[in-house]
């Protein structure tokens, strides 16, 4: 037996066709249905990058030779180092790694060219912010390979007696704060962040289109009550909801995942709410342009993406290209992954994460003049 | 200003994407009236009405309500006026007394509990105060409207097709309410599409495509468009009802089932066409007063029907 009749076939046909007249007339689903895999092709294509490289670099030397020269020349020429220049004291290279200015500090001691021509085998020392492991994985692999690669450059004629089966010094790999090289470290305070990105702004887009959509707003409008206090009294919740869940998921991954918490949960909290509250602009802002709560998901949804792919959660944010990188910072969900990988792992505290919290404050307030600026204080 | 009057509108005009939905409309309500506004759907009612509680800015135009000015005043408007919207539009998710909670807070009421308590009990809903609304029926929903937005006890209420969807002993009741309301002194507008409910106002207004046709007592606006009108009865009134329409003299046919109304301005030479056409068949004519119905349905074909747009 057929399937389809005749008649049900067009039938079926007729669906069909009503269903590309809807979606015509549907703008914001059509825009979805061509910018989603443009979007997605050009994030994935061109943005992200699992292998980064030029990644800044910071020194620490205490012995200049021919030889540490021409090893931080290699360290350079690998492309995996940008080395941003030499740091004065130990204390400013621990503060600028702990910032994240730097991924690396190369630490050559003193006496280390000595030492090597004497054959002893002296340990240079990488120190890597190791937060993020897929991040400095492939660079500290490459680093193995310098000792062969000096060898062969400077440990000729009367110096080949060095030039043996084992490399001529050490590399010693410091992964700090993440020593094991744990993923987990890294994904579960970046889920917080991203997990709370989504739940707020949906939550506040769908609480006001809500009103609209089934035509309850009009109640509201008509009543005594000024839009501040509609939005504040949307958004009040939202905070709560929002603090709770950043609770659930820090307890879980403390009690789940083990993930240790060497900041302050005090921190973490203040934090925390500066980034809800960037998110609930953000929904309210949605909220006020889109006209369904369908509208307002889709939205939601076009906003979400480029923050899952470009802040660093799921690829190092050091492997994309600069213009990604540039767009990557403009989302609060980038500043918030750095500061709760800051405050988780590294023990951060205000002083140091204020680089990162004005650009969240900043993007905040953009967000609330364009919600004022579209809410709508009449049905007009 | 003339205190007399609850609402005092004049020249308002309003236009949606270039399309003037409200032209230069001019309303004049007294305190304790029970104003009708009438015409079809998409004439421009719900957007007059927004424009008198502060809803929407009129492009052009002036005037007060309750002797605030509409452009200006309109939170002291919101804060007196009880406005009930066309589409229900209280939480169905929340129950009735959490909705009336909410209005008696949003209002800033002294007495709340008290007066959420009285309201619930008037409705006779006490029973049934912890359903949620989204449960009701379509009368009760429309009766909790009205409770919810007589709640801050408004001296002007603004009802936008209060009735639509509504069955007709609960739309007589309904009715009733508005005129005990009427007595106690409080001013009402409200708009409808059901001429039967025209008859129950105290004055009417008759707009349609955004320009007011007519205003007054029903008797005026009657009078004022000179009509005669005649009942047919009998059999195949469709197809008379067809052949009357095309003659000269005969403004307008309405077939009622068993009667048909013909309305003409000439009364002589409508009954000389009428006797013509009817000699010879099972037709019987009489003489009829012209209703309020007749009139509108002839206001609207004298100004043309255009393509109707949902408001």
């Amino acid at each position: 037996m057929m399937p389809f009749s005749r008649a049900g076939f067009s039938r079926l046909w007729s669906m069909v066709i009503k269903e590309f007249l809807q979606l015509k007339r549907d703008r914001l689903t059509f825009a979805m249905i061509v910018m989603i895999p443009v979007m997605q092709l050009i994030l994935f294509g061109y943005a992200i990058n699992s292998d980064p490289k030029h990644m800044p670099t910071g020194l620490l030397v205490s012995d200049h030779s021919e030889i540490t020269r021409t090893i931080i020349q290699t360290l350079e020429h690998s492309d995996y180092f940008d080395i941003k220049g030499e740091f004065a004291d130990e204390e400013s290279a621990r503060r600028a790694l702990e910032q994240g200015d730097v991924q690396f500090v190369v630490n050559i001691p003193a006496g280390f060219t000595r030492s090597l021509l004497r054959g002893e085998r002296p340990a240079l020392l990488i120190e890597a912010d190791a937060t993020d492991p897929t991040a400095t994985g492939l660079a500290l692999a490459a680093v193995s390979q310098i000792g062969e690669y000096v060898m062969r450059k400077d440990l000729h004629g009367p110096l080949s007696y060095l030039n043996s089966a084992a490399p001529p010094f050490e590399a010693r790999v410091h992964r700090m704060y993440n020593p094991e090289s744990n993923t987990h470290y890294n994904i579960v305070p970046g889920l917080m962040g991203v997990i709370l990105t989504m739940m707020m702004i949906l939550m506040t887009g769908l609480a006001i289109t809500r009103e609209r959509e089934r035509g309850t707003m009009e109640n509201l409008l008509a009543m005594p009550v000024t839009p501040l206090e509609v939005l504040t009294g949307k958004i009040v919740p939202y905070i709560l909801i929002g603090l709770l869940q950043a609770s659930i998921i820090l307890g879980a991954s403390h009690l789940l995942f083990r993930v240790p918490l060497f900041g302050s949960l005090v921190t973490l909290y203040v934090v925390s709410l500066v980034f809800i509250a960037a998110n609930l602009m953000v929904g309210i802002t949605i909220s006020s342009l889109a006209r369904s709560q369908l509208q307002a998901m889709q939205m939601t949804f076009f906003f979400f993406l480029p923050n899952i792919l470009l802040s660093g959660f799921m690829f190092p944010f050091r492997g994309m290209p600069v213009w990604a990188q540039h767009i990557g910072n403009l989302l609060p969900l980038t500043h918030f992954n750095r500061m709760i990988r800051g405050i988780v792992l590294k023990g951060s505290g205000f002083s140091s994460l204020w680089p990162e919290t004005w650009p969240i404050l900043l993007f905040m307030a953009v967000m609330m003049l364009i919600a004022v600026r579209f809410y709508r204080r009449t049905l007009d | 200003m003339n205190s007399e009057l609850a609402i005092d509108v004049r020249g308002l005009t309003k236009s949606f994407s270039h399309k003037r939905v409200v032209n230069h409309v001019s309303l004049q309500v007294r305190r304790g009236e029970i104003f009708g506004f009438l015409g079809p759907n998409g004439s421009g009612k719900t957007t007059t009405i927004r424009m008198m509680c502060g809803l929407l800015r009129p492009d052009e135009g002036t005037g007060t309500c309750l002797g605030f000015d509409i452009r200006r005043e309109s939170d002291d408007i919101k804060r007196s006026v009880g406005y009930m919207t066309q589409k229900f539009s209280y939480w169905e998710d929340l129950t009735i007394r959490e909705n009336l909670s909410f209005v008696a807070r949003m209002y800033h009421m002294a007495d709340r509990d008290r007066a959420v308590a009285d309201a619930i009990a008037d409705l006779g809903l006490s029973e049934r105060a912890d359903q949620l609304v989204g449960t009701l029926s379509g009368g009760w929903k429309q009766r909790l409207a009205l409770a919810a937005c007589l709640l801050h006890e408004p001296k002007l209420l603004l009802l936008d097709e209060p009735t639509a969807g509504v069955d007709p002993a609960a739309r007589r009741d309904f009715w009733e309410e508005l005129h005990r309301l009427a007595s106690r002194g409080i001013s009402v507008l409200v708009s409808t599409h059901y001429m039967d409910e025209a008859e129950r106002c105290h004055k009417l207004a008759y707009i349609f495509n955004g320009n007011l046709l007519a205003n007054g007592t029903s008797e005026e606006i009657i009078a004022a468009q000179g009509l005669t009108t005649w009942i047919v009865r009998g059999r195949n009134l469709s197809a008379l009802s067809a052949k009357l329409e095309q003659t000269d003299g005969v403004s307008q046919t309405v077939l009622f089932g068993t009667s048909l109304h013909v309305s003409g301005t000439d009364p002589s030479r409508l009954e000389g066409i009428l006797r013509r056409e009817t000699a010879g068949t099972e037709c019987v004519i009489e003489g009829a007063e012209t209703t309020i119905e007749d009139v509108f349905i002839f206001l609207m074909h004298t100004n043309g029907i255009q393509t109707e747009t949902s408001a």
